[in-house]
This record gives C-alpha cells, sequence and structure tokens, in this order.
C-alpha cells in the first residue's frame, strides 16, 4: 500500500468522488454524475483517435486497462500499437503535431483536459522504452532521477529508495558493487532492467513497456518476462509486444490492433480489432483477423 | 574415402585461385595515397610557416623577449620599449567580451531554436539567415560596429574603444556560437529526451539533467574555436578604429578604465608592423615576434578548451 499514488488511493475509496486535492479534479466529477468509476479500472478509453497533423492514425479504440493485470497490445507493423501507449501518459505530447480525441479517463480523470500536467501524469504511469536508454550517469544516479526531480523523497532515504527499486527490478545483486559506475557499461539486458527499476523509483501506479525486449537476446527476454510477472502484483503493466508468444505467456487480456487502409485517401490507419482474455485470444477468438493474426496467416 | 580427398583438393584449388587473389582495388589505393598527399600539404605549409616565423623572430624572442611582452606600439622600431603588450591587452578584453556577450547569447540562442521553438517556416527562415550570417565578411560586421557601437552608442562605449571593439566582434562571431551550439545540441539522442520525460521531469529538468550535459563538450569546442577566431580577426578592427601608430598609456591588464579609451589588439599589431617594415626593416623581426605570440595565446585558449571538453566529456 505504501506505493500507491494519490490517484490510486482515490479510486480504492470508492467511487472517485473523493477528491484528489481541495478542490474537485477534472473529470472525477464527469464521472461522477453517471454512474461510480469503477476501482479495478486504471484506465478507459472511450473512442480514442490519434491524429499526426491531419492524418488520423488511430481510429475509435475503447477499451478498459484493469489493475494489476498485464494487458498485451498486439498487432502488425504500424497499426497504431505504439501511438496507443503513448497516448497513456501522454508521451505524443512531444511529437510536433501529435494530438487525440476521444475520451481517455485514468483513474476517472480524464488525462487530455487541459488542466491536466502531463509532467504529474509521467510521474505516476512510468514508461520502458524500445530500445534500453539508462541516462550517461552511474547506475544510482540513472535510479534516483525520477525521486530526485519529483523531490518526493528525502535525500537520506534516496539509497533506500534506490536499491528498493533495483531490487524489485531483480538487478541489485549484479550491480551492487558498482552503482557509482556508468550505466552504460552493462550489458543491454542489464540496461533495460535498469530502466524498469528507474521507471519504478517514482513508486508509479502503472507501468507501460513500448517492445521492451525486442533488443534483447532471449535469455535477458526471460528475465524480463520473470519480472512483470512479479511487478504485476503492484503495478498495472501495459505492454506492446510484437512477439505474440510473449503475449500469451505473460499477459492476461489481449488487444489486437490491425491496419486498414482508408478508401479515399489510401493512407494506413491502427483499429482495435478484439480485446479480450489472453486465453480467448489465442485459442477462440471471435474475428477472423485475429485468428489468422495469431495462427500466423497473416502479419 | 580416397576419391573424397581427391575431390576435396581440386575444390581448394579453385576456391583458394579465386580467394588468393591479390587486392585489385587499385582506385582505393590511389585514393588512399591521395588523402595522405592532401594532408601532408597541409602539415607542410604549417610546419614552414611557423619555422619561418619564429627563425624571423627570433632575435626577439630570444634577445629581450621579456620587454617585447610589456612594450607598447612605437614609431621607430630601434625604440626599446617596442613590443606587444598593449595587442596583448587589447586582444584578451576583446575575449573577455566575446566570453561575456556571445556565449551566454549564442548558446541561449541555440538552445530555444532547438528545444523551444515550433518548427515552422519562420523558424527555418530565422534558420538560413543565421547560416548566411556566419559567412558575412568581417569587415561588413566592422562597418557595423563603426556605425551602431562606435557612433551610435558612443556615450556607452566611448567611441573607437575595446568596448565597441569587443562587442563588435561578440557580433561577429554570435552566428557561428547560435550554429555549432544547435548542432550539438541537435546531436542529443531523442530517446535521451524520452527517457527523461518518461521519468517525469519537465522541459527545463530535461534540458538541464540531459541536453546540456550531453551536449556540452560540442558547445564548449565550437564556442571556444569561435573565440580563437574573434582573437585572429583584425579587418574589423581597423574599422571600429584600432590604434595603428603609437599608443602611449601604459595602463595594467586588469585596469577597467581603459575600457572606454582608444585601443589596439594583436593581429593589429601585426599588420601595422608587417607594413611597417618596408620603411623600417627593424619591424619585420617584431612582426614575427607578435605572430609567435599571438599563436601562443590561441594556443593557450585552445588547450584551455580541450581540458573543460574532455572534464565534461568525462561527466556524461
Amino acid at each position: 500500500m505504501a506505493t500507491m499514488t494519490d490517484a490510486a488511493e482515490v479510486a480504492m475509496n470508492g467511487d472517485g468522488a473523493v477528491p484528489l486535492a481541495s478542490e474537485a479534479p477534472p473529470g472525477v466529477a464527469a464521472a461522477a454524475e453517471g454512474e461510480a468509476f469503477p476501482p479495478d479500472v486504471v484506465f478507459r478509453v472511450e473512442v480514442l483517435n490519434c491524429y499526426y497533423g491531419s492524418h488520423r492514425a488511430v481510429r475509435d479504440v475503447t477499451m478498459d486497462i484493469s489493475e494489476r493485470e498485464i494487458t498485451a497490445i498486439i498487432g502488425p507493423s504500424g497499426c497504431g500499437k505504439t501511438t496507443v501507449l503513448r497516448c497513456f501518459n501522454r508521451m505524443n505530447d512531444l511529437i510536433e503535431g501529435a494530438r487525440a480525441t476521444g475520451t481517455l479517463l485514468f483513474r476517472g480523470v480524464d488525462l487530455y483536459d487541459p488542466r491536466v500536467d502531463p509532467v504529474e501524469v509521467r510521474r505516476r504511469v512510468g514508461m520502458v522504452f524500445q530500445k534500453p536508454n539508462p541516462f550517461p550517469k552511474s547506475v544510482f544516479d540513472n535510479v534516483a532521477y525520477g525521486p530526485r526531480i519529483a523531490g518526493s523523497v528525502p535525500k537520506s532515504e534516496l539509497p533506500d529508495v534506490v536499491e528498493a527499486s533495483l531490487r524489485r527490478a531483480a538487478l541489485f545483486d549484479e550491480v551492487k558493487d558498482r552503482l557509482k559506475d556508468s550505466a552504460i557499461g552493462l550489458s543491454g539486458g542489464q540496461q533495460q532492467r535498469l530502466c524498469i527499476a528507474r521507471a519504478i523509483a517514482t513508486s508509479p501506479d502503472v507501468l507501460l513497456m513500448d517492445e521492451p525486449c525486442s533488443a534483447l537476446d532471449p535469455i535477458s527476454t526471460a528475465h524480463i518476462e520473470e519480472l512483470m510477472h512479479n511487478l504485476k502484483e503492484e503495478y498495472t503493466i501495459v505492454i506492446v509486444t510484437h512477439n505474440m508468444q510473449q503475449a500469451a505467456r505473460i499477459s492476461d487480456r489481449t488487444a489486437f490492433f490491425t491496419a486498414d487502409v482508408d478508401a479515399e485517401s489510401n493512407s494506413r490507419y491502427g483499429v482495435l480489432v478484439e480485446f479480450d482474455d489472453t486465453e480467448k485470444i489465442f485459442s477462440n477468438p471471435s474475428d477472423e483477423r485475429t485468428e489468422n493474426y495469431v495462427t500466423g496467416r497473416f502479419g | 574415402m580416397r576419391l573424397g580427398r581427391v575431390f576435396d583438393d581440386r575444390t581448394r584449388r579453385v576456391v583458394t585461385s579465386e580467394v588468393y587473389r591479390r587486392s585489385r582495388d587499385v582506385r582505393g589505393g590511389v585514393f588512399r595515397v591521395l588523402l595522405q598527399i592532401a594532408l601532408l600539404v597541409a602539415l607542410l605549409v604549417l610546419a614552414i610557416l611557423l619555422v619561418d616565423t619564429v627563425t624571423d623572430g627570433w632575435s626577439i624572442l630570444d634577445g629581450r623577449l621579456r620587454d617585447f611582452l610589456a612594450g607598447g606600439l612605437r614609431s621607430q622600431s630601434g625604440d626599446p620599449e617596442l613590443g606587444v603588450f598593449q595587442g596583448i591587452r587589447g586582444s584578451l578584453w576583446i575575449a573577455v567580451f566575446v566570453i561575456v556577450l556571445a556565449f551566454p547569447l549564442g548558446i541561449g540562442a541555440a538552445i530555444y531554436l532547438e528545444e523551444y521553438a515550433p518548427k515552422s517556416r519562420l523558424t527555418s527562415f530565422i534558420d538560413l539567415n543565421i547560416r548566411n550570417l556566419a559567412g558575412v565578411p568581417s569587415v561588413v560586421y566592422g562597418l557595423l560596429g563603426l556605425a551602431i557601437f562606435v557612433r551610435g552608442l558612443e556615450d556607452l562605449t566611448g567611441g573607437q574603444s575595446v568596448t565597441a571593439a569587443g562587442i563588435t566582434l561578440a557580433v561577429l562571431v554570435l552566428p557561428i556560437v547560435i550554429i555549432t551550439s544547435s548542432e550539438a545540441i541537435r546531436a542529443v539522442p531523442q530517446s535521451l529526451r524520452e527517457a527523461g520525460y518518461g521519468a517525469g521531469a519537465t522541459k527545463w529538468e530535461v534540458i538541464r539533467t540531459q541536453v546540456l550535459p550531453y551536449a556540452a563538450p560540442g558547445i564548449l569546442t565550437g564556442t571556444l574555436l569561435s573565440l580563437s577566431r574573434a582573437i585572429g580577426e583584425a579587418a574589423p578592427l581597423i574599422l571600429v578604429g584600432a590604434v595603428t601608430g603609437f599608443l602611449g598609456g601604459q595602463s595594467g591588464l586588469v585596469d577597467i578604465s581603459q575600457l572606454q579609451e582608444r585601443f589596439t589588439a594583436l593581429p593589429i599589431v601585426i599588420t601595422e608592423w608587417v607594413q611597417e617594415s618596408g620603411r623600417d626593416r627593424g619591424f619585420a623581426p617584431a612582426a614575427a615576434a607578435a605572430i609567435v605570440v599571438m599563436l601562443v595565446v590561441v594556443l593557450l585558449l585552445n588547450s584551455a578548451a580541450i581540458l573543460l571538453r574532455n572534464h565534461f566529456e568525462k561527466k556524461r
């Protein structure tokens, strides 16, 4: 419970009527008007559309991401998996011309409300990237980065937070003697686990992972998958993966996206085809396109 | 077995004849030699220049270096007080102006252009113009300095002073500082920025803790090269009114009061003495010695740049 964020606590208190701050935060009121926001839903996506400039890259995505589950997003290249994932922590804001319409509720709060500060969102929704991208600093400074800039941890407690994060990322034993060494000297798999440690050091509510194993060898991949399995107990994880076996192995629920071609403009856009329990997606999908994809007949 | 071995031998012979061929990369070899010649020519010219200058100026460098470094501009080459002190003083003050004005302004403009400015037609227009400005002949900057800093802002600069010269040269190298700093900032991997944002950093925090430390060595190299350029410029200084003849007064190196007075600088001293050597042969070794002094000053600045860069590179 100690790692839970304010937003999570609000959700755990029941119906989202308890405000984050003294005044009612954006989105909560809207959710409270209709029905109580379900406490086990972390993200509620309703008719989400993502644009790059005038190009509508992702169309009408609707899905719920549940708490303490691993949700996998699979699909062929160019189907908008990563675009959707990067909406969950407003990372697309960094891309010029990118915008989103529709509703994206995080614990009942509309993430795209103009009053929302993306920096605060990213402190609650951590991210691990495709290519390991440790800072060119020491191992310790990498993990301490988030807590330091957030000012959330007193300086004296930083070593404890760093150690706890590294332990949770199953990396501490390998690096405990070289916390002061540059993170660039670590192997690819270690770097990626360091990035996970860095992401959980700010005690986020959710971890977003964008193909976290695509640059890693099978042993490192197995490490990370095992790690995700353990992290699931405390965090909600959304992972984009190209590897269907990986999705089948680790996730509880799977969303299958595919790319359609717009007949008028002849441009490609992503759509959510099917979203269900992973077991069902891989054994008995209800959509033919999903079946073709997971059985390897397409994509 | 035996048959197999015969077959193997034959295969090996064929493969051998194919892969044992001597390298046929004749063009590559010629190209390599041409490149080496290019490097050699450059080094040779530099070496000849250095040896020639040092030999020419040796009588002074060896004989009266101390007096030469302490002396000033004189009309006779035989004057025992002839020396480059005023030149060094002027050049160092110009360096101070460039460091204080051009570096923060240039680096700041580069950070804004790369990190904050929206990618619009206006910004690419501005970018293009900065690049053009960097190619404008220095004489033009001299005219600008004369019109604005010497005449327009006379109350502030004291007219034909080292202040006006310093500001002029700061403006001269400003585009170069902006361009080199922009390149250094552009070379920062996007993944590093994303890592910062992903960890919950604000834009300012990402720039301060990731972008600038990573770009620092590149920014430093570019800016200090531009400093060398500023110190070597003569043409704009002549227009701004650097003194070429006799310059009295022997105020100290860091005496602020001289900032609004007439001044000279090392490249001016050199140009002047080379011209004078036609009338008075004695100025030739003085000019050579002054060149050596200027080279040493520039070299010292560059060494400082390299040391600083290595320091930052270790940190990143």
